[in-house]
């Protein structure tokens, strides 16, 4: 009895420890949520409280887009790829109903194929490569304290900006109408072109690798109900890169800049948000949102700012100054990042994210190889 | 030194933007939108990375 007692103390002592740690990250988050609603409105709030879901399955599953594309190229092992494919289904069955019984209170992420898309998608692919970080994994990656992220980061929305700036020059090179795949056959055609990528995964796979972990196939049902609610909420898909570009452009307006030159920001709407706060832009809250999840899973676990930080050699981090620069410049030529314009591009029926999907993978396989060179990594 | 460092930094470049962003453009409650966009009968209008100027 006595030993049952001594052994119970100890035990119950760290626990106790841990809830008091964890109890003012949970606070904070529902103060943050709260505070935003009263003052900002409900659905700003919300979407905060989307964002932090993202950054919380992100994070906290380990469910991510660069890791599994490199793992596809390096190992042959498809399990993280087909997850997304998986969520991107689960989004598409209820984003093309709702879509197509309320149009113009919902809209998808539709957008043009063009020279500069298809080459932006590249680039961006490859740059999601070297840094390891995608538009969400950089989010996520900057918010547990990752080095290479956070460095990546305010030059990924530095190069949003520019991008946004310059997008409409870019897409004068030559682009197609906007081709959008909608209704019960669109929506078959999508499932349909889904299951067909994945077959294709799962033949090139390596053996004992065709199953998605269960680990993965719980973060797909997450995040694709995340998704749908961010389009409930806000009636537009999941995206990233537009926010970023805001962020620069009003620190440019408020610092005296004039955007005036660009045909991208001078457009009413976008005109209209630079004067407006970041918090009532949808893109800056969820990307916020994640920033903060990502951190709130980190801190609640026991060691999870234990890792020290790199020693890179100086041309690795400029090489990271460099392709996070690339990743946000080349993601507004390609209208979108992996979640705008692949995840929520196919999920929505927009044919441009089947064509950014092929042109970022592959530039995903030069980035893969680029990694070492830079410095980024022991060389094989 | 480890990732404390610079998840904290993180956070606190977080914390000044939105600081910056409420001194000079501040939240008001008497524009907030309907709560959900599904049934609101309000067309959509924020930006998105795939809009493009028309």
């Amino acid at each position: 009895m006595t030993d049952a007692i001594l052994t119970e103390i100890p035990a119950k002592g760290p626990a106790k420890g841990e809830a008091l740690r964890r109890l003012p990250l949970v606070l904070a988050a529902l103060l943050a949520v709260s505070a935003l609603s009263l003052f900002g409105g409900l659905r700003y709030g919300l979407l905060l409280a989307v964002g932090i879901g993202f950054g919380i399955i992100l994070e906290g599953l380990r469910f991510g887009f660069a890791g599994p594309w490199r793992r596809m190229i390096r190992e042959r092992d498809p399990g993280g790829v087909l997850a997304q494919l998986l969520a991107i289904a689960l989004v598409a069955l209820a984003a093309f109903p709702l879509i197509a019984s309320h149009p113009g209170e919902l809209a998808g992420a539709a957008a043009p194929i063009g020279y500069a898309m298809v080459g932006g998608a590249f680039v961006f692919g490859m740059a999601m490569q070297v840094l390891l970080g995608c538009g969400s994994g950089t989010l996520v990656n900057a918010g547990t304290g990752n080095p290479v992220s956070l460095l990546a980061l305010p030059f990924f929305a530095i190069g949003s900006f520019f991008g946004a700036y310059a997008t409409v020059w870019w897409t004068g090179l030559g682009a197609l109408p906007v081709i959008v795949l909608s209704g019960t056959s669109g929506l078959i055609l999508t499932l349909i072109g889904l299951a067909l990528l994945g077959g294709v995964f799962l033949l090139l796979a390596a053996p004992g690798t065709r199953r998605i972990p269960a680990r993965m196939v719980w973060a797909a049902l997450a995040l694709a109900a995340l998704a749908i609610a961010n389009l409930v909420i806000s009636g537009q898909p999941w995206g990233i890169v537009y926010g970023l570009g805001l962020w620069v452009a009003q620190i440019a307006v408020s610092s005296g800049g004039s955007l005036a030159g660009s045909a991208y920001w001078s457009m009413p709407g976008n005109a209209e948000q630079v004067t407006q706060s970041l918090l009532t832009d949808i893109t800056s809250l969820t990307s916020i949102g994640m920033i903060g999840g990502a951190f709130l899973v980190a801190a609640w676990r026991k060691n999870g700012f234990a890792q020290k930080i790199p020693h890179l050699p100086a041309r690795a981090w400029a090489s990271v100054i460099v392709f996070g620069f690339l990743l946000g410049y080349s993601s507004r030529l390609s209208f979108g990042c992996n979640v705008g314009a692949f995840f929520s591009g196919v999920s929505t029926g927009s044919l441009h994210g089947w064509v950014w999907f092929i042109a970022a993978f592959a530039g995903a396989f030069v980035g893969v190889r680029l990694r070492p060179l830079l410095g980024l990594e022991a060389r094989a | 030194m480890t990732r404390r460092f610079t998840a904290n930094l993180c956070m606190a470049a977080l914390a000044a933007l939105i600081l910056f962003d409420q001194t000079t453009r501040p939240l008001n409650p008497y524009r907030a939108p309907a709560a959900l966009a599904l049934g609101s009968g309000q067309a959509v209008t924020a930006g998105f990375c795939a809009a493009l100027p028309k």
